[in-house]
């Protein structure tokens, strides 16, 4: 599966990252280091504070541009590029969950310092640049009135939007502005309680099937087991009559899903659970088997038992598969998005992952969008910070990304639901710029 | 021939004050109990009932062991019994607080420790409460 030489160039990677910096565990790659579980009288937490950018930029790599193409907005999650270079942005906050404990109550308010306090706006926005300057001159609402939606998706003329409650489609004609009449439902998706509300959406290369990342319904079973049916993984839908299977289970929480090019397999970053420890439990990046059992509730990274998940079921923690890559505890990935050649030569293999930060760590981690290179289809090395600055030195938090999508064009772009921002990272021109983008486009 | 009749009363603790500890009890045992009743089935309502109990009981000791403290600090109210009654009482509110926060922890992450410490709380407030009400009160009104 691995080649032996990619997994020691991680590993000296990992080796020589570690050397310079605290004693912390190797936390990415193939074979995470994982402490014994731990927790103190209270969880580890640190809260991000939110501070305004003001003259300050996200940081990017050498060459690369960032610009804001659209602020004001009302919660951005995900994105998706349009054949015609318009940008999708899909806004909204979700989540229904009954505080249950007194834990709840103290948690939830504590936790809500470190988002924005604008109401999300259930809506998709449209972003414009028509004489492709850089600049989205138009910036205008596509479709209201849509509950919490998260992942997006475009198959021919049909664009489906992943609710936090249902899959629904509209009908798409290139150069539209406006959505010509309200959604149609393909199906319900599981939306009791909806402790973890985002829905994935990725659509199979040849448009037949939608993947749908459905998150659990608490952090390790302490809502029940009832609550968490159809919970923690990932459905196939058929797009055309809309009916379901799960496609893996034991996901915690997947909240992105791409297809690879080329392979057209699966792909998914998921968020493993919190409160035993500070590097436990790695969120992670892996290419989805069909059938899998990936370990939540019952265990994690492989056959690591996570004693509270009651009552266990060894066979299950048998069965589960150990992820491909760690990305690190508490990151909370919620962006992935495969490369381009126009990114540049550097990042033309590998995927961007949007890092929304930790709040369960004493040190704060994420808050960037990393890149893991990838060789022959398969993630290969240490990640390289892509876009960081979201936490500043200062400590204040003034942006968190979320959602990640590659502008065929050489640009990624990467939605800040603290901020309220898109931002665009553009790779340097080369002079086989417009070549590898007509190559790209294809 | 003349008899000096003393008048005496005997002062127990303030009623609002008592109707705080005694309340601790069926709290704190409710707790208990259902910490059992978690532990023997993994129905993690149980859990969240244990939850609320606990809180309650600490809002209810933490008022008890306010009376108590303003008892020790006025002469007139302070008896030998009542030191030790309140020291109880401090000890009660303290592991109690350890036992809300063991609550805190997700699902099983609580037990046995959360089940034992309920039972420890509980013992203890059955002790302070009769401690509390039994203590010898000084006599009189001087």
């Amino acid at each position: 599966m691995k080649s032996s030489r990619a997994l020691l160039a991680t590993s000296l990677a990992l080796i020589v990252s570690a050397c310079n910096s605290d004693p912390e565990p190797l936390q990415y790659g193939p074979n995470p280091q994982l402490p014994p579980p731990h927790r103190g009288v209270l969880p580890n937490m640190t809260i991000a504070e939110p501070a305004e950018w003001g003259d300050q930029r996200p940081v990017v790599p050498q060459g690369f541009e960032i610009s804001a193409i659209a602020t004001d907005l009302k919660i951005p999650r995900q994105s998706l590029v349009l054949p015609n270079g318009d940008i999708l942005v899909a806004e909204g906050r979700g989540g229904h969950a009954p505080a249950l404990k007194p834990k709840d109550v103290i948690a939830g308010y504590i936790k809500a310092k470190g988002t924005s306090p604008v109401q999300g706006g259930n809506r998709l926005t449209l972003l414009r640049d028509a004489d492709g300057d850089g600049v989205y001159e138009l910036q205008t609402v596509f479709a209201s009135d849509l509950d919490a939606p998260y992942g997006l998706a475009l198959v021919g003329n049909t664009l489906y939007v992943a609710n936090q409650g249902e899959l629904v489609r509209f009908d798409y004609a290139e150069g539209q502005t406006q959505a010509s009449a309200p959604p149609v439902k393909v199906t319900d998706l599981p939306s009791m309680i909806n402790h973890h509300w985002t829905k994935a959406l990725a659509a199979s290369a040849d448009g037949q099937f939608l993947y749908v990342g459905i998150g659990s319904n608490s952090n390790i079973t302490e809502r029940g087991m009832t609550a968490e049916v159809d919970r923690a993984m990932i459905w196939q839908v058929d797009a055309r009559t809309g009916a379901h299977k799960p496609y893996a289970t034991g996901l915690r929480n997947p909240t992105a899903l791409a297809i690879q090019p080329g392979t057209g397999e699966l792909w998914a970053v998921v968020n493993e659970r919190d409160e035993i420890g500070p590097n436990l439990v790695p969120d992670y990046l892996t290419s989805v088997r069909e059938g899998g059992f990936y370990g939540w509730p019952y265990s994690y990274w492989g056959q690591n038992v996570d004693t509270r998940a009651q009552p266990q079921d060894p066979e299950k923690v048998a069965a589960a598969i150990v992820p491909d890559y760690s990305l690190g505890a508490h990151v909370a990935a919620l962006g992935l998005a495969f490369s381009t050649a126009a990114m540049g030569e550097d990042f033309a293999e590998g995927v961007f992952v949007g890092e929304h930060g930790s709040w369960n760590r004493a040190d704060p981690v994420g808050y960037k969008v990393i890149f893991v290179p990838f060789r022959d289809g398969r993630p290969a090395g240490a990640p390289v910070d892509f876009v960081s600055g979201f936490r500043g030195s200062d400590g204040k938090t003034r942006g968190r990304p979320v959602g990640v999508t590659i502008d065929p064009r050489g640009a990624l772009i990467v939605a800040d639901d603290l901020s309220n921002t898109v931002w665009r990272v553009t790779a340097p021109r080369t002079e086989n710029y417009s070549e590898s983008q007509s190559s790209s486009m294809e | 021939m003349s008899v000096a009749v003393e008048t005496r009363y005997s002062q127990t603790i303030h009623p609002l004050h008592a109707v705080l500890l005694a309340g601790t009890v069926p709290l704190f045992l409710g707790a208990a109990l259902s910490d059992a009743a978690y532990a023997a089935t993994y129905e993690i309502q149980w859990l969240n009932f244990a939850s609320w109990l606990i809180v309650g009981g600490l809002l209810l000791s933490g008022l008890a062991l306010a009376f108590a403290i303003a008892d020790l600090s006025r002469p007139a109210r302070r008896t030998p019994g009542v030191a030790a009654y309140t020291a109880l009482l401090l000890a009660l509110w303290l592991i109690g607080l350890c036992n809300a926060f063991m609550h805190a922890r997700d699902a099983w992450a609580s037990m046995p420790t959360g089940l034992t410490l309920s039972i420890i709380v509980t013992a203890l407030a059955c002790v302070a409460t009769w401690l509390g009400f039994n203590s010898p009160r000084r006599w009189g009104t001087q």
